[in-house]
């Protein structure tokens, strides 16, 4: 769980240096898309090599990290002991004592995040799936789309849920490996880090189709 | 003062348990929360119905014996077992639900008693050290830093009590096996089976069915001792280092 996700962390830090590359304009971030990324270590690695490395790495990443997912989940369902729908009767505390709006949306946060990366994969496919007119120009098809409010709903909707899933999950796995040395969740430096860069991530990818949609950039 | 207790009846291991709602009349403040328990099983008793069955031994918050779900919390509003919270603690005519520790590994015995067996099968999987028998050695023979005696300390205070997998949203005794790993891990005589201990231990955790740790932080906010999360990544470190030399 906390090795898969680190790994899609650090995809998450270079894939957004990509995006903010949006902002030096339809030139250079096409160039980035179709020339830089593309020829990364060529020609010690054909051309896209490692491009499809990446993808490889990125989708066991994601298998590993749902199957954990599923598996802690139905372990810890039997685990917390229910009684018929519910595991207290009271109705008092439910929210417990110290627990974070985040931790306890890991799991449906997560199946959100599932659908949108499936959505989000499918229109990386080749003027396939194509919201506000396909290009060859992806800057364009950046543009295109986020003229859209509900694309730039469903974008915002799948960034916070990312954003949410950090801010726990990034503590996590530190914690999982050993790093947490505080004696409270909330006093833990790690749990600032990860709202710190939760929030860095979100808006950093979130910038662009603000950027587009309210404050016409691009078009 | 006079509060509505709402509590958890089931009659053994098989039957299905509900909430069964009770008056209690005439509470002091300064009762603590078992002898209110008390007092209305005396009610019970004289009605001829089936006095509440609870845990409890020392009443002094050192045996980790007693403890309930206390409206949702474990041990109740006050960081404290449960025989030393008092009634103080609640407002004239309040309603209380009163409930046992939820988990797989803790199955219900009758009412609030459930079985704890799982973290004695836990302890023997390695919390221990193997030390020759005989008389004490003198105590300064070995010296431990002090930093490493109070951590240690810390965490050897854990009374087994159960509170940290109740109020883990996932069931985990996390926070109990990594008190342990942690006091042996810190002094000398815990060193020469620190692999065997960890690795032996979660996976005793894992076979009684406790869920895994999601390091949401509750168990150490529910602590009657103040057992502290960084314990699990200590037990973590270990594990990691043993899986490394290949101990599993």
């Amino acid at each position: 769980m906390a090795v898969s996700g680190l790994i899609m962390l650090g995809y998450l830090l270079v894939h957004m240096y990509g995006n903010l590359k949006f902002f030096q304009g339809r030139e250079k971030f096409d160039h980035y898309l179709h020339e830089t990324l593309p020829h990364i270590l060529y020609p010690y690695l054909p051309e896209g090599g490692f491009l499809w490395i990446l993808r490889v790495v990125l989708t066991v990443a994601v298998v590993v990290h749902a199957y954990a997912a599923i598996t802690l989940w139905r372990r810890n369902k039997a685990a917390a002991g229910y009684v018929g729908g519910s595991r207290y009767q009271t109705k008092q505390n439910k929210t417990g004592y110290q627990r974070s709006y985040s931790s306890f949306t890991m799991r449906w946060g997560g199946i959100i995040l599932a659908l949108f990366i499936i959505g989000h994969v499918a229109q990386m496919m080749p003027n396939w799936l194509s919201p506000g007119g396909a290009s060859d120009s992806k800057y364009d098809r950046v543009v295109n789309g986020f003229e859209i409010w509900w694309v730039v709903l469903l974008y915002t909707i799948g960034l916070v849920a990312v954003g949410l899933h950090l801010a726990h999950g990034f503590w996590s796995a530190l914690t999982t490996l050993g790093q947490n040395h505080s004696s409270t969740r909330r006093g833990s430096r790690w749990t600032a880090i990860s709202i710190g860069l939760a929030t860095v991530i979100t808006v950093g990818f979130i910038s662009v189709p603000i950027a587009v949609f309210f404050f016409g950039a691009g078009s | 003062m006079n509060i509505t207790v709402r509590v958890w009846r089931q009659k053994n291991a098989e039957s299905k348990g509900k909430m069964v709602t009770y008056g209690v009349e005439n509470v002091s403040e300064d009762m603590s929360f078992l002898e209110m328990l008390d007092v209305l099983n005396e009610q019970l008793t004289l009605t001829d119905d089936d006095p509440i069955a609870f845990d409890h031994d020392c009443r002094e918050g050192i045996c980790g014996a007693c403890g309930v779900v206390i409206n949702g919390q474990a041990h109740g509003p006050q960081v404290t077992t449960t025989c030393q919270l008092h009634m103080r603690s609640f407002e004239d005519g309040a309603v209380i639900d009163i409930e046992p520790w939820r988990a797989g590994a803790f199955p219900v015995i009758k009412d609030l008693v459930v079985d704890r067996g799982a973290f004695d099968r836990i302890i023997q999987a390695g919390g221990f050290i193997s030390a020759p028998t005989g008389s004490a050695v003198e105590a300064n023979n070995i010296p431990v830093p002090k930093d490493n005696a109070d951590h240690a300390f810390e965490s050897a205070a854990c009374i087994g009590c159960g509170a940290c997998v109740a109020a883990c949203p996932n069931g985990s005794g996390m926070l109990f096996t990594a008190a342990k790993i942690t006091h042996l891990g810190l002094l000398p005589q815990g060193q020469p089976e620190r692999d065997s201990r960890v690795v032996g231990m979660v996976e005793q955790h894992d076979h009684e069915g406790f869920g895994g740790c999601t390091n949401i932080g509750e168990c150490t906010a529910a602590c009657p001792k103040g057992i502290p999360l960084d314990t699990i990544s200590r037990l973590n470190r270990d594990l990691l280092g043993a899986l490394a030399k290949g101990k599993a």
